[in-house]
C-alpha cells in the first residue's frame, strides 16, 4: 500500500511527496499497533480465558465454581470463604471491616496510630472477653481474634484462637474440652513444606466438624 | 524488630529458589529473543507468521531506538483508547452478569492508563465496578502487552548497551509479539491452572448466593479469576479482580499459592540480569548486578519482617485496665506455633507475619503492585520500607522490564561518579560514556522524584487533596506520598485508606503514571540507542572494572544515597515521625 504510482509531472510528484511519507508511516506504524491489538484482544481476552475455563471446568470443577459446599442439597458456603459465626456453640472468626461481604472484599486500612484503630481492638477485645466468660481475664488474646484481617472474608483463625473458645464451644455442646482440643488438634492445617504460610484453622471445616461428631 | 526464625528461613528459602531459578529464565529469554528454536516453535510459529501477515509487520526489518520508541507509543495510544471505550461501555457490552455500569470519565482514563501503563492503581472494587468481559477483554489484554512491552523496552536496552555496531536495537512488533506467545502465554495456561487446582475459581457464572448453618446470607463474588490472576502475577501487573487482590481467599488461597505468586513477580526480573550478562558475553556482568540488588532485597525484607512482627505497641498500653489484652511480642518458641503475632491488622492468617511482610517487599521492589496485605496497616517503618522501595525505581529484580532498564541507569550513573572520583573516563562493557548519556541516565533519575513530589506537595497544600486522608496524623502524609509514588513508579500497591476515586487524584494520579512511565523510558531509549552506535575498546589498565564485589558495592551506595538525599525529608516528616510518637504512645 506504500507503493502509489505517481505520474511524471514535477507539478504532481511534489505533491505525492508528504503522501507517501505519511502513508509509509501509518504502514510502518500504525497498521501493525491496530492489528496487533485487535489479534491480541481476541487471543488474550477471549481464546485465553474461554480455554481456561473449560480446561478448568473439565479437570477441577469444583474449585472452578468457588469451592461450594452443600448441605441438604443447598449451598452453605465456599470452603475457603470465611463467614460471621456469632452462636456460642460454633467457633468464630476473625473481625472483619466488611462484615464477611463476600461481594465486597477489603480491610479496614485503619493505620498503626490511628484513633479509630485502638476504639476498633478495643470494642473487638470487649467482645471476645464476654463471649468467652470462662476464659480468665488474665489470659492474653491471640492478636488475630482482635484485629481485622485482610480480605474481610478470612476462613482461617490461628491455633491460639480456637484454643481460646474451647471453653466455650464445649459448654454450649455439653462436650468435654479434651474432646474438642482433640477435634482442634485434628483440623490443624501446617505450613506449606513447613515453611511458608502459618499453622492455621478452617473455621467452617471445625464447625462442620463439631455438627457431624454430635450427629447433626 | 522482633525475628522469628521461621520468618527469615522464608526468606532465605525463597530467596535460594530465586538463585535457582535465575540461569534457566535467563537461558529461555535468550532464546525468545535472539530467536532460537524453543519448545513452541513448531505450534506457535504459524500463529507468529498469521499475526505478521495480517498486521503488515515485516519480520526483518530494524528499527533504531526513535523507531523502536514510535512503535511502542502508538500500540499503547492503541490498546489505551480500547480499553477507556470498553470501559466506558461495559454495561451494554454483553458478559455483565451483574449488570454494572459504564465507568465515569475520570475513573476510566485513570484504569486505563492504569493498566496500560503496567501500574495496575485501582481507584475501584473489582467486584463491584468491573464486568467479566471487562476484566478478560480490556484489563487482562493488558496485563500481557503491558508486561511484554516491558520487557522488550529493557530488551531493547540491553542490546544497545552491548552491540558492536550500527544503531539497530531490533524490531518492536516482532519482540512484542514473541515475548506474549513464547514466554507470557505458555506460562499462563499452567499457572491458571495450577491456581484453580488450589483454589481460585474459573467460571461465567454469575455471583452466587449462599446461606451459612448459622442463616447468615452472602453472596460469593466470582468470575474467570484464574486466568487473569496468573498474569497479574507473571506480568508484575498487580491489578486484582478482587478488591481485596491477593488477600482475597479466591485470588491465594494458599500458602502454596502465595509462594508461586512471590516466585512469579521475580523470575523476569532475575532472569533478564543473567539475560544480560549472557548477551554480554561476561556472565559476571550480570551476577554482579543481581549481587547487588540482591542485597537491598534481603535488607528490606529483614527490616519489613522485623518491624511487623514486632506489632504495634499502641494495642497493649490503650487497654491497660484489662491488660494484658493481646500478647504482641510472645518470642518464637512454642507459642508462635499456635499464633503468628505481631501487627496483624490487615493480614491474613494463613500468610500471618512473614508471608505478608516478604510479599510486601516483593511486590515493591518489582514493579508489581499485587498486595495481600493492607500496607496502609503496616507498622510506620514497616510501611516505609515498600514506599522506599518504589521510590529507588523498583530495580530490585524490578518485575518485567521497567526494573531492569532502571538499574542500566544507575550502573551508568556509577561508573560515572566513580569515573569522577578517580579522574578517568568512565566505560560501562567498554563503551565510553560521554555528555549524551549521563545526560539521558540524569533526566531519567530526575523525572521520578520530581513527579512523586511535586504532585504530593500540591495534594497536601490543596483542600480536597487532604480531605480523602483516611488516617489522621504524620500517616496522612505517607497515604499521599504512597499514592504519588506508586502511581509515578507504576507500582500500583496503595496505602489503601484513602479515598483516591475523586476526579483530582484521577487525573493527576492518570498523569503521574504516564509521566512514571514514558517520561522515564524514552530517555533511557535514547541512552540505549547513543550507545548502540558506539564501538567497544579493549580493556586497558586504566578500566574501571565493572564486574565483582567493588562494582556491586558501588551501584548500591549510588542507589542508596541518591535515594536517600532525595526522599529523607518527606520520609521524616511521614513514616519517621510516626514511628517515634507511636513509639511514645501517641495516637491521633
Amino acid at each position: 500500500m506504500t507503493t502509489t504510482t505517481t505520474t511524471p509531472t514535477t507539478e504532481a510528484a511534489t505533491e505525492a511527496l508528504p503522501q507517501r511519507t505519511i502513508l509509509q508511516l501509518v504502514g510502518r506504524f500504525v497498521r501493525p499497533a491496530i492489528g496487533l491489538t485487535i489479534l491480541f484482544t481476541i487471543l488474550l481476552g477471549i481464546f485465553y480465558p474461554l480455554a481456561i475455563t473449560g480446561l478448568a471446568q473439565a479437570f477441577f470443577p469444583s474449585q472452578a465454581n468457588g469451592s461450594l459446599v452443600y448441605k441438604n442439597g443447598q449451598p452453605i458456603a465456599s470452603a475457603i470463604i470465611g463467614q460471621d459465626w456469632t452462636q456460642p456453640q460454633y467457633f468464630h472468626g476473625r473481625p472483619s471491616a466488611t462484615t464477611y461481604a463476600a461481594d465486597s472484599s477489603g480491610g479496614s486500612n485503619l493505620g498503626p496510630t490511628n484513633s479509630a484503630l485502638l476504639t476498633e481492638v478495643q470494642k473487638n477485645t470487649d467482645l471476645v472477653r464476654k463471649e468467652n466468660p470462662d476464659v480468665p481475664d488474665t489470659t492474653p488474646i491471640p492478636v488475630d481474634m482482635v484485629t481485622s484481617s485482610a480480605s474481610g472474608i478470612d476462613p482461617d483463625i490461628s491455633v491460639a484462637a480456637a484454643y481460646y473458645q474451647i471453653a466455650r464451644v464445649a459448654k454450649a455442646r455439653s462436650l468435654t474440652q479434651d474432646q474438642v482440643r482433640a477435634l482442634i488438634d485434628s483440623h490443624i492445617q501446617g505450613r506449606f513444606l513447613g515453611i511458608f504460610g502459618e499453622p492455621r484453622l478452617n473455621v467452617l471445616a471445625l464447625n462442620q466438624a463439631l455438627d457431624k461428631a454430635q450427629g447433626k | 524488630m522482633t525475628f522469628t526464625f521461621n520468618g527469615l528461613a522464608q526468606i532465605a528459602v525463597y530467596f535460594g529458589l530465586i538463585v535457582l531459578l535465575t540461569k534457566p529464565v535467563g537461558l529461555y529469554l535468550n532464546a525468545v529473543f535472539e530467536k532460537k528454536n524453543t519448545w513452541f516453535e513448531r505450534v506457535l510459529h504459524p500463529v507468529e507468521r498469521g499475526f505478521y501477515w495480517v498486521s503488515g509487520v515485516k519480520e526483518d526489518e530494524q528499527q533504531d531506538w526513535k523507531a523502536y520508541t514510535v512503535a511502542m507509543l502508538i500500540f499503547s495510544v492503541a490498546g489505551l483508547l480500547l480499553l477507556y471505550a470498553i470501559e466506558r461501555m461495559q454495561g451494554v457490552l454483553p458478559a455483565n452478569p451483574q449488570n454494572f455500569a459504564g465507568l465515569d470519565p475520570a475513573l476510566a482514563w485513570n484504569t486505563a492508563v492504569s493498566f496500560t501503563t503496567n501500574t495496575n492503581w485501582q481507584n475501584y472494587g473489582g467486584e463491584t465496578t468491573m464486568s467479566y468481559l471487562t476484566q478478560m477483554l480490556g484489563l487482562a489484554f493488558h496485563n500481557f502487552t503491558s508486561a511484554a512491552v516491558g520487557i522488550v523496552l529493557a530488551v531493547a536496552v540491553i542490546r544497545g548497551f552491548v552491540r558492536r555496531s550500527g544503531k539497530s536495537l531490533g524490531n518492536f512488533w516482532v519482540d512484542l509479539t514473541r515475548c506474549i506467545l513464547y514466554i507470557l502465554l505458555p506460562i499462563c495456561v499452567v499457572y491458571a491452572l495450577f491456581l484453580v487446582w488450589q483454589g481460585v475459581p474459573q467460571t461465567f457464572n454469575g455471583y452466587t448466593p449462599v446461606t451459612s448453618l448459622e442463616g447468615f446470607k452472602q453472596t460469593l463474588a466470582l468470575g474467570p479469576v484464574a486466568s487473569q490472576e496468573a498474569i497479574k502475577m507473571l506480568g508484575t501487573n498487580g491489578g486484582g479482580f478482587f478488591n481485596a487482590n491477593s488477600a482475597h481467599p479466591f485470588e491465594n488461597p494458599t500458602p502454596f499459592t502465595n509462594l508461586i505468586e512471590m516466585l512469579s513477580i521475580f523470575t523476569f526480573g532475575a532472569g533478564l540480569l543473567y539475560f544480560f550478562g549472557k548477551v554480554a558475553g561476561n556472565l559476571k556482568i550480570g551476577w554482579s548486578l543481581f549481587g547487588a540488588v540482591s542485597f537491598l532485597f534481603l535488607a528490606g525484607a529483614v527490616i519489613t519482617l522485623g518491624a511487623e512482627q514486632q506489632g504495634n505497641p499502641l494495642l497493649a498500653t490503650v487497654h491497660a485496665t484489662n491488660a494484658p489484652l493481646v500478647q504482641i511480642d510472645q518470642g518464637y518458641h512454642e507459642y508462635a506455633l499456635a499464633q503468628p503475632g505481631g501487627n496483624m491488622e490487615g493480614k491474613e492468617t494463613r500468610f500471618g507475619i512473614a508471608s505478608s511482610t516478604l510479599f510486601a517487599t516483593i511486590t515493591t521492589d518489582a514493579s508489581c503492585g499485587a498486595i495481600n496485605s493492607w500496607h496502609d496497616s503496616f507498622t510506620p517503618i514497616g510501611g516505609m520500607i515498600p514506599m522506599l522501595n518504589i521510590a529507588l525505581g523498583e530495580i530490585v529484580f524490578g518485575g518485567v522490564g521497567s526494573g531492569h532498564y532502571g538499574l542500566l541507569m544507575f550502573a551508568i550513573l556509577s561508573v560515572f561518579i566513580a569515573g569522577l572520583m578517580v579522574g578517568r573516563t568512565p566505560e560501562y562493557l567498554g563503551k565510553k560514556i560521554e555528555q549524551q548519556e549521563v545526560k539521558m541516565a540524569s533526566i531519567a533519575l530526575l523525572i521520578l522524584p520530581l513527579s512523586i513530589l511535586c504532585f504530593s506537595a500540591f495534594a497536601v497544600v490543596y483542600s480536597h487533596g487532604v480531605s480523602q486522608i483516611a488516617n489522621p496524623g504524620p500517616h496522612g502524609l505517607s497515604e499521599i506520598l504512597y499514592l504519588y509514588t506508586s502511581s509515578t513508579g507504576n507500582n500500583g500497591s496503595a496505602f489503601g485508606g484513602i479515598a483516591a476515586n475523586t476526579p483530582f487524584y484521577n487525573w493527576t494520579g492518570a498523569f503521574a503514571m504516564l509521566v512514571g512511565r514514558f517520561g522515564f523510558v524514552i530517555p533511557i531509549m535514547a541512552l540505549g540507542g547513543a550507545l548502540a552506535g558506539k564501538r567497544i575498546a579493549p580493556v586497558g589498565p586504566g578500566t574501571l572494572p565493572t564486574s565483582g564485589g567493588l562494582f556491586a558495592a558501588l551501584v548500591v551506595g549510588v542507589i542508596l544515597i541518591v535515594g536517600a538525599l532525595t526522599f529523607f525529608p518527606a520520609y521524616a516528616l511521614g513514616p519517621i515521625v510516626e514511628h517515634l510518637l507511636m513509639l511514645s504512645g501517641k495516637s491521633f
